[in-house]
């Protein structure tokens, strides 16, 4: 048996501080599991709770206020082996309350000891979450208009599975440290003490007044049997296992002539629900296919279910520098919502350009040709209108080809969706030909 | 030949796990996003970690108690984001922890827009932190970049043990693109230099004639100490004057030493050229097509495509600036990295062309300005 503290480097803390007892608490408690230096990371906070590492000779961690769950959530799941024990204030717990809760509802194997002595020791005594609201503190009449939070009703009903609420003069203060370190889970040990550097310069609070709180409140010292679960890491470790490995990149070969050589931009004007984003990714798979270049800019409102959707293509034979639209060689028309969004492009269209409108649609004055195709009377709905259009281009031999569309959606398609494409851009084709 | 189709964010992550990297923690933001949905997609089938923070703060804190147990770890965000990473970045940078930060910027001040890009981060991303130390920040110009810049910032993280950028911007991040990555050749993935285990180990001490202390992971035989304070090489605070003097200039020179050996950049010099070009980042595709565009009409005209941004590649920039009667900066902010190009200048006249309205920047009004 063989303390881990540190003996180069004995507790510092102000005469008096209750602080000091868990370091030797805790030493003991380790000392007794058997625990070497380098099975165990100590990872502690700021303020006085964030000396705690350079007293034990074991791998330490010593960062920013209120962040140390997160360094040591770090660490246990890159390196699940180590025992890693966590030391903050009442002041950490506070800065980093969001870090508390999301621990205890991950529950990964942490220890985490609450060094809890109701004010900020380090920066003047200043109130903590945990200041009583009648407590003289440095904070003037600040804390009487808060209320304190107690650290075990809010970690337990943030999921921790075990809790431990002590006082650090308590004589079984190392086996129930102890315990909550043996727990193979996330434990929060609330341990109660005195500060007598700021806290108790100005507030009564001695061990006796510390027990009898203590005693007013529900006991709380162990596993919390609703809060029961699978520890995180292991779980992850189990969850990703079954994760299938889809790493797998799929490459499209070049096999086709594209129509129209050069640059060649495509705008698609849509609406929620029209499948833009994947008619846009199509037509570039298309040009893939033929040995374009190709590039896709999407623009869709954050509500996607609701609202315009626009999809921008440029396709080249040449490397794509700017990936803007132009001047589109094809727009496609599909919904007001969608042709509202470009109010500035309409002028511009030259009459080189092709617009291809659903029927219902109404355009702004522009230049370019304009074919309007009544998909409802070919039996198209509208979430397969982009993908139509698509197929109305390939018949007019603008951008892509019949070859280079089929291409595309055999590649992107499998099974029954394929076959209802296919069926689509036929009963698009035939439109066509009845114009 | 053959490609394949994919976004800047889905290069990005390919490129970190061809890198080495296993870990990755993040919080969801536009545009940044998709990275972290590519990593939970390619990295628990490998075995390796993909977590999802309750915030920033959080996440960047879970990649640096991953890197000092020696893991390849890597975050993204936006710049919402990197305001939250800040306190972190700073102790990444002061403690010497290995990490690569993905920042898709976007168009700001603050929640600003979500889905338009701009570059308004450049200067942030070096000075947004407490202490004034340098970082390491690499700029795509498109997908391929995206891809192989993300494995040279392993590489760099690694060798440098700092945090490294990769400044991205929406606009490459979440464009999709044609690509061939296979055939992209990535840097020889590079770890960081460990120390003999055997021999006693002081964590922040560098050998004679190195500036990169070497490494011991949290975790192996040897105790390692890891502290957010100012410390001396045994990792334990210190108030010793010349300790501290001695560590704040190393955390200096390490980086700026090697500004000029790990400046990546395109350069297309015309030596009758009067005019120096000098972007980065997604506006060098528009630059390229205006400079290509006034060549065409006779004009002479140089380009230097900026990959690396900070450390300011000073010798390059000295150099080039000092053969040009002039320079254009061009930027899709509203001037920012122009002032360390001034501030290299000497007699070359330095001339600025940028907006920062949510679009990009066209070629020809980018033309006009050569």
């Amino acid at each position: 048996m063989t303390s881990l503290l540190n003996t180069q480097r004995p507790p510092v803390f102000c005469p008096g501080c209750s602080h000091e007892r868990v370091v030797t608490s805790l030493d003991k408690a380790l000392d007794n599991r058997g625990l070497q230096g380098h099975q165990l990371v100590i990872v502690s906070d700021i303020g006085c709770s964030g000396l705690f590492d350079t007293f034990f000779n074991a791998h330490a961690f010593h960062g920013l206020h209120g962040r140390a769950l997160t360094y040591a959530t770090g660490l246990k799941m890159a390196r699940p082996d180590l025992k890693v024990v966590v030391t903050m204030g009442d002041g950490g717990l506070g800065i980093g309350g969001a870090h508390v809760l999301a621990t205890c509802r991950r529950n990964i194997d942490l220890t985490l000891l609450v060094l809890n002595n109701f004010n900020y020791g380090m920066t003047g005594g200043q109130c903590s979450a945990t200041t009583p609201s009648e407590a003289q503190v440095g904070s003037g009449f600040l804390n009487r208009l808060e209320k304190p939070v107690d650290i075990c009703t809010l970690a337990g009903a943030a999921g921790a599975p075990y809790l431990a609420r002590l006082s650090a003069y308590q004589k079984d203060l190392s086996e129930q440290i102890g315990a909550a370190v043996d727990y193979a889970g996330f434990s929060v040990v609330d341990i109660w003490g005195v500060c007598p550097g700021r806290y108790t310069k100005h507030n009564q609070l001695t061990p006796k007044r510390i027990d009898e709180r203590l005693a007013d409140l529900p006991a709380v010292n162990g596993p919390v049997s609703e809060n029961q679960r699978s520890e995180y890491s292991h779980a992850y470790a189990e969850l990703a296992a079954r994760q299938i490995d889809s790493d797998a990149l799929t490459h499209i070969p070049a096999q086709f002539q594209a129509p129209q050589s050069g640059r060649r931009e495509v705008v698609i004007l849509g609406g929620a629900g029209q499948r833009i984003v994947t008619a846009g990714e199509l037509l570039c798979l298309a040009g893939i296919s033929a040995g374009l270049h190709v590039t896709q800019k999407n623009d869709y409102p954050i509500t996607v279910l609701r609202g315009h959707s626009v999809s921008e293509l440029v396709l080249d034979a040449r490397e794509i520098g700017f990936t803007g639209i132009d001047r589109p060689d094809v727009v496609l028309a599909l919904s007001p919502e969608g042709v509202a969004r470009r109010p500035a492009m309409w002028p511009r269209l030259s009459s080189d350009a092709m617009v291809i409108a659903a029927k219902g649609v109404s355009l702004p004055h522009c230049n370019a040709h304009v074919e309007v195709l009544d998909f409802k009377a070919g039996k198209i709905k509208s979430a397969d209108w982009a993908l139509a259009a698509l197929a109305v281009m390939a018949a007019r031999g603008r951008v892509l080809t019949q070859e280079m569309l089929a291409a595309a959606v055999r590649h992107r398609f499998s099974g029954k969706v394929r076959d209802l494409a296919l069926a689509t851009i036929a009963r698009a084709t035939a439109l066509t030909a009845e114009g | 030949m053959a490609m394949q189709f994919m976004e800047g964010n889905e290069a990005i992550a390919r490129g970190a796990v061809a890198a080495g990297c296993r870990f990755f923690a993040g919080y969801p933001i536009t545009p940044a996003t998709t990275v972290y949905n590519n990593m939970l997609r390619l990295l628990p089938p490998l075995g390796g970690i993909c977590l999802q923070g309750e915030d920033e703060i959080a996440s960047i804190g879970f990649c640096l108690g991953a890197a000092m147990t020696g893991a390849k770890a890597l975050t993204a965000t936006s710049g919402p984001g990197i305001s939250l990473y800040s306190e972190q970045i700073s102790f990444a940078i002061g403690s010497e922890i290995p990490l690569v930060i993905v920042n898709i910027q976007r168009l700001g001040p603050s929640t600003g827009s979500a889905t338009r890009g701009a570059d308004g981060d450049i200067q942030f991303m070096q000075w947004g932190n407490s202490g004034g130390q340098p970082v390491i920040v690499l700029a795509p110009v498109d997908i391929r970049d995206c891809y192989t810049l993300t494995a040279h910032a392993f590489n760099l993280a690694e060798r440098f043990r700092c945090p490294v950028f990769l400044a991205a911007n929406k606009e490459i991040a979440m464009t999709r693109e044609s690509v061939d990555l296979d055939r992209l050749p990535l840097p020889a993935p590079v770890e960081r230099r460990t120390a003999d285990a055997r021999n006693p180990f002081l964590p922040f001490a560098t050998a004679d004639g190195e500036l990169v202390p070497r490494f011991l992971p949290i975790g192996g035989q040897r105790l390692v100490r890891q502290t957010s304070s100012t410390h001396g090489p045994d990792g334990y605070i210190t108030t010793d004057a010349g300790i501290i003097d001695a560590m704040q200039k190393r955390l200096r020179a390490k980086i700026h030493s090697a500004a000029d050996a790990l400046a990546l950049y395109d350069a297309d010099i015309d030596p009758a050229a009067d005019t120096l070009v000098i972007a980065y980042g997604v506006s060098a595709r528009a630059v390229r097509k205006a400079v290509a565009a006034r060549r065409e009409q006779g004009r002479k005209l140089s380009l230097l495509v900026l990959k690396t941004l900070w450390p300011v590649p000073e010798g390059l920039l000295r150099e080039n600036l000092a053969a040009h009667r002039r320079a254009v900066v061009v930027e899709m902010n509203l001037g920012q990295y122009v002032r360390e190009i001034e501030r290299l200048a000497g007699a070359t006249r330095v001339d600025f062309f940028g907006q920062m309205d949510g679009n990009l920047l066209h070629p020809r009004r980018i033309a006009k300005a050569l």
